[in-house]
């Protein structure tokens, strides 16, 4: 059995979005009873949120932005850039918390402490551009730690591989004119589904051509697609690009209950895509591989979706 | 909506006298199409195009530069003996609706934009429209694309901007198209948040019907013609 941490803090519970928003505690309250109730809780390594030092913050948010989204946040605005970032006065250092969590993951399978990790994070990170809050994202989690992995770790081919239902366009903008950071993105095709980037031509730009993929897939398409556009566009990429540490942007949300996609991957479907990740990273990156929940707003399905994700890190479960 | 707000002001243009290599190179080199040919007082005499130049270009000369014997024979060639003279133009004034019917009309790619004194002010081509309408469909916006059935009669879009203004959503736009059922129409809004599901619950409980992406279309579809 690995040795996976599991990153959850209840004061992940604490960023409020009020009203009919999505993006709600109750979704982490549903994964970690999934994970509970399924026995999982006692295999893993529990880690629980620091506040980060903002250098690494600010490796990919500038200063100026950090500090808008304070004031924003400490004034009581309940939104910030965008109607759907809704928000509470703690969400700033909510925010901060969820990049804390995660760099304690990294830091942890660097150090050897664990072999991977779940990190059950909210607010998400994968739209939040490096400065513009968007799609309930506020700082970039993925995009920090693929910076913390360079700086700190010394890391020079990062893997990011992004299977929420929507196309990452924050951590693919931070990357898409560099070589040393490989972003792979599989989502529902733009045309159909926010934000509108991810189309399959964006394939990185400047010395950075070719090192950004997108896999869009059509309205009420599924496992099957899933499997394919993996195989012919993933498998190869990586297979080249070697990366010495993958960091998967986890989201739900393309499951067949879920309203937020028109794409119907079943809950087998979503353990199939996490399996080949655990080959990959054991094949390239010495079994580093750190998960980083996004999306995923079927209350219902979290619980087994989470039990899957974590046993399959564990090395319980095949795809 | 007038053509001098979207055409390009600044035309690349070729005298009569020139060669045909010098036209092909000013193509390639500032990536266009059409070049306007112009006298030495700036009046609009013809129109030459990478297409006119290629119909008279020996078909090995295309990519290869070719003997200097072949290639001086064709350099007599003028740009005035291969132009089309006397091309279709529009005016300043002329709306960006009037010129997109042309633009089917015709089977042309660009007009020369010219003023009443027949002086060439601009070009516009189909790529200039494709930039008004990349602008007008809101896709530059993060958001999420809708798509609605409803019935032709008054009101029902009242009820639809209704629906998405009360869950606070902003409109990125509202595309209308003909529907293959006659007195139907296919509404397509283009709402800035990826927060729709509620949205998309409350119009159905409305009565409108969504349509399943893999059957929007924009185009008249070929159901009826």
């Amino acid at each position: 059995m690995k040795r996976t941490g599991f990153v959850y803090d209840d004061r992940y519970l604490l960023h409020d979005t009020g009203p009919y928003h999505p993006e709600v505690c109750d979704r982490l309250m549903a994964i970690k009873k999934g994970l509970e109730s399924a026995g999982l809780m006692s295999h893993l390594k529990l880690i629980r949120a620091a506040l980060p030092d903002m250098k690494w913050i600010e490796m990919v948010h500038p200063e100026s932005y950090v500090r808008r989204f304070e004031e924003v946040c400490l004034a009581g605005n309940r939104m910030f850039d965008y109607a759907d970032n809704q928000m509470c006065v703690d969400t700033f250092e909510v925010a901060q918390l969820a990049v804390g969590g995660v760099l304690e993951a990294v830091r942890m399978v660097m150090t050897e402490e664990i072999d991977n990790a779940f990190c059950a994070v909210r607010p998400p990170g994968h739209h939040a551009e490096r400065i513009e809050a968007m799609g309930f994202c506020y700082f970039n989690n993925v995009a920090i730690a693929a910076r913390y992995l360079q700086k700190k770790w010394r890391i020079q081919r990062i893997g990011i591989v992004d299977f929420d239902v929507h196309h990452g366009n924050g951590t693919q903008h931070i990357f898409e004119s560099e070589r040393e950071v490989f972003y792979y993105s599989i989502h529902q095709h733009p045309s159909f589904s926010f934000p509108g980037t991810g189309r399959e031509f964006e394939e990185g730009s400047e010395v950075g051509k070719g090192f950004t993929k997108n896999s869009p897939v059509l309205p009420g398409q599924g496992d099957e697609a899933y499997r394919q556009l993996i195989q012919r566009d993933l498998a190869p990429a990586f297979a080249s690009f070697q990366p010495q540490v993958i960091l998967v942007s986890t989201g739900f949300d393309a499951h067949e209950d879920d309203e937020m996609s028109d794409i119907n991957l079943s809950t087998a479907g979503f353990a199939w895509i996490m399996d080949q990740l655990m080959q990959m990273a054991d094949q390239y990156a010495a079994g580093r591989i750190v998960s980083v929940l996004e999306g995923g707003y079927c209350l219902a399905r979290l619980p087994e979706l989470a039990a899957d994700h974590v046993r399959i890190l564990l090395g319980l479960q095949q795809g | 909506m007038f053509v001098d707000k979207s055409m390009t002001r600044k035309v690349i243009t070729i005298g009569p006298g020139a060669s045909i290599f010098e036209a092909q190179e000013l193509m390639n080199q500032h990536g266009v199409r059409h070049l306007p040919v112009v006298d030495a007082q700036h009046a609009l005499i013809g129109v030459i195009t990478d297409r006119d130049i290629r119909s008279v270009l020996p078909y090995n000369l295309f990519k290869d530069p070719g003997s200097p014997a072949e290639r001086a024979k064709l350099a007599n060639l003028k740009i005035e003996d291969v132009m089309s003279r006397d091309p279709m133009t529009v005016k300043p004034t002329h709306t960006i609706q009037d010129v997109l019917l042309l633009f089917q009309e015709k089977k042309v790619g660009a007009f020369p934009v010219v003023d009443e004194q027949g002086r060439l002010t601009g070009i516009i081509s189909v790529r200039d429209l494709l930039r008004a309408f990349t602008n007008v469909l809101g896709i530059g916006q993060p958001g999420t694309l809708l798509g609605v059935l409803i019935e032709d009669k008054i009101g029902q879009m009242k009820k639809i901007v209704d629906a998405i203004t009360e869950e606070n959503i902003s409109f990125g736009s509202v595309l209308v198209a003909r529907y293959w059922e006659p007195d139907k129409r296919a509404v397509f809004p283009y709402l800035l948040t990826s927060n729709v599901s509620r949205v998309k619950k409350k119009l159905k409980a409305l009565g409108f019907t969504p349509i399943d992406p893999m059957q929007w279309y924009l185009d008249q579809l070929p159901k009826n013609e």
